[in-house]
């Protein structure tokens, strides 16, 4: 029995995505309760805005250390994928570190129009459950100004002036920089592959 | 890459979608929602949803409409009317609005724009400008959604799409005033002028009347998306037509 719990981290998506799933025939739950996450098949953590104000809530939410220690599937989308990673240079915010890099912002620069918004397409570099079916150069819909580079931990990749990771996964956790609440088949299929995943 | 957005706009009044001329003698075009999946499923990247009677009555959108929008829809939208406080894009925003877009409201107090991005990051502040060519420069209009109340600005375009964006705004949509409704093309000149100093998205609306004049715009005018109402809610513009066209004219297009 799938059972998704979405982590109340402050972002106004969170409605969406569990939108996205009720899509998809499933009743997902948003809580901050340690007990009632535990329980959970699967783990979302869903973020709009900015890095430090959702690390923030989940820290007044009592859920900083919990984070670590679960053991289901996680995702975090948007700025909730941003989190895994060790640093944002938003706000310059410690972040929570189960995945290793830092989070930039887009180098202006080069002519870039930040935020990064609207359907950019998606190449996939490492095979895994969580991308399986989503063809190259298919569409997803981003909206943010910071990204993770490319590393070993990136499953599919985007361009916008230079490459960056799209989709990452390690083990148990996973992330998705586009939003797959938004991004039409695209997303509902990168949802439905997250719930196929076995604890 | 990133491809060009094609956004129906949807002006909504009483929980219906309605059209009209000129901001006059509006007919029901159907419901809300009903619209709004058959604009998904003909491949829009993105809506905008304008509740036109909002601000004359001074209120903001229904979040209630956009609440039920939010669970069928899974592309971005966009929702615009009457939002004149943080606590109004809030609502909005957690009914599940990926953006909001403030127009008059900003003009009149333009910290507005910076609470909102502060709140809820600038990716979600969409600044809608109305505009045209007056005496010798491009003017700002406010209270366009009411013909009575209608007036110039003090600050000119220019200047206000570069304070905008220092102020938060993470998107701006041009309104060609001039263009609008009249199905002749879009205002490339002031849309090349205003992108010379948009460093953030830049929505093209006013003037869409066929496939040309989409292939201008993104040509031309270099905007990251084109906004258009009657030329899709007619039918005289199906967008899979729309977007074969644009896709085969070399354009980045999501099919």
């Amino acid at each position: 029995m799938i059972d998704v719990v979405l982590l109340e981290s402050g972002g106004a998506n969170i409605t969406s995505v569990r939108a996205a799933f009720s899509r998809l025939g499933i009743d997902a739950t948003m809580t901050a309760d340690p007990e009632r996450i535990r329980r959970a098949t699967h783990v979302v953590l869903p973020g709009v805005g900015a890095a430090r104000a959702a690390m923030d809530t989940l820290r007044g939410n009592g859920l900083l250390a919990l984070i670590p220690t679960l053991t289901q599937p996680l995702l975090g989308v948007c700025v909730g994928m941003q989190l895994l990673f060790e640093h944002s240079e938003e706000g310059d915010t410690p972040c929570l570190g189960l995945l290793p890099g830092r989070i930039r912002r887009f180098d202006v620069a080069d002519q870039l129009r930040v935020p990064h918004m609207g359907w950019n397409q998606l190449v996939r570099i490492r095979p895994s459950a969580l991308t399986e079916g989503i063809t190259n150069d298919s569409f997803a819909y981003f909206v943010h100004s910071y990204r993770a580079d490319v590393d070993v931990n990136t499953l599919a990749e985007c361009d916008y002036g230079q490459p960056f990771a799209a989709v990452v996964g390690n083990g148990r956790v996973f992330g998705a920089q586009l939003h797959p609440e938004r991004s039409a088949d695209v997303g509902a299929r990168l949802l439905r592959n997250f719930i196929g995943i076995g604890p | 890459m990133l491809s060009r957005r094609i956004i129906p706009c949807l002006d909504v009044r009483d929980g219906q979608v309605v059209k009209g001329v000129r901001f006059r003698d509006h007919v029901v075009m159907g419901g809300i929602e009903e619209l709004a999946v058959r604009y998904r499923n003909e491949g829009a990247d993105e809506l905008v949803f304008y509740d036109i009677s909002a601000s004359p009555e001074g209120r903001s959108a229904d979040p209630a409409w956009v609440s039920r929008i939010s669970e069928q829809l899974d592309i971005p939208f966009c929702v615009a009317g009457g939002i004149r406080s943080v606590d109004d894009a809030r609502r909005l925003l957690f009914a599940g609005a990926d953006k909001i877009s403030i127009n008059t409201p900003a003009l009149l107090r333009p910290e507005l724009i910076s609470e909102i991005a502060e709140a809820f990051g600038v990716q979600c502040v969409v600044v809608g400008i109305d505009s045209q060519w007056q005496d010798g420069r491009w003017c700002v209009y406010r209270f366009t959604g009411d013909p009575t109340r209608t007036d110039r600005a003090a600050v000119d375009t220019l200047e206000w799409v570069a304070r905008v964006q220092e102020l938060g705004a993470g998107e701006i949509v041009l309104n060609c005033m001039s263009h609008d409704g009249v199905r002749r093309g879009y205002d490339i000149e002031q849309l090349q002028a205003v992108r010379k100093l948009c460093k953030v998205p830049l929505i093209a609306s006013g003037g869409a009347g066929e496939a040309a004049h989409f292939d201008e715009v993104f040509r031309l005018a270099d905007v990251d998306g084109a906004l258009a109402a009657s030329v899709f809610h007619s039918g005289a513009l199906p967008i899979p037509a729309l977007k074969r066209q644009l896709q085969q004219q070399g354009h980045v297009i999501r099919s």
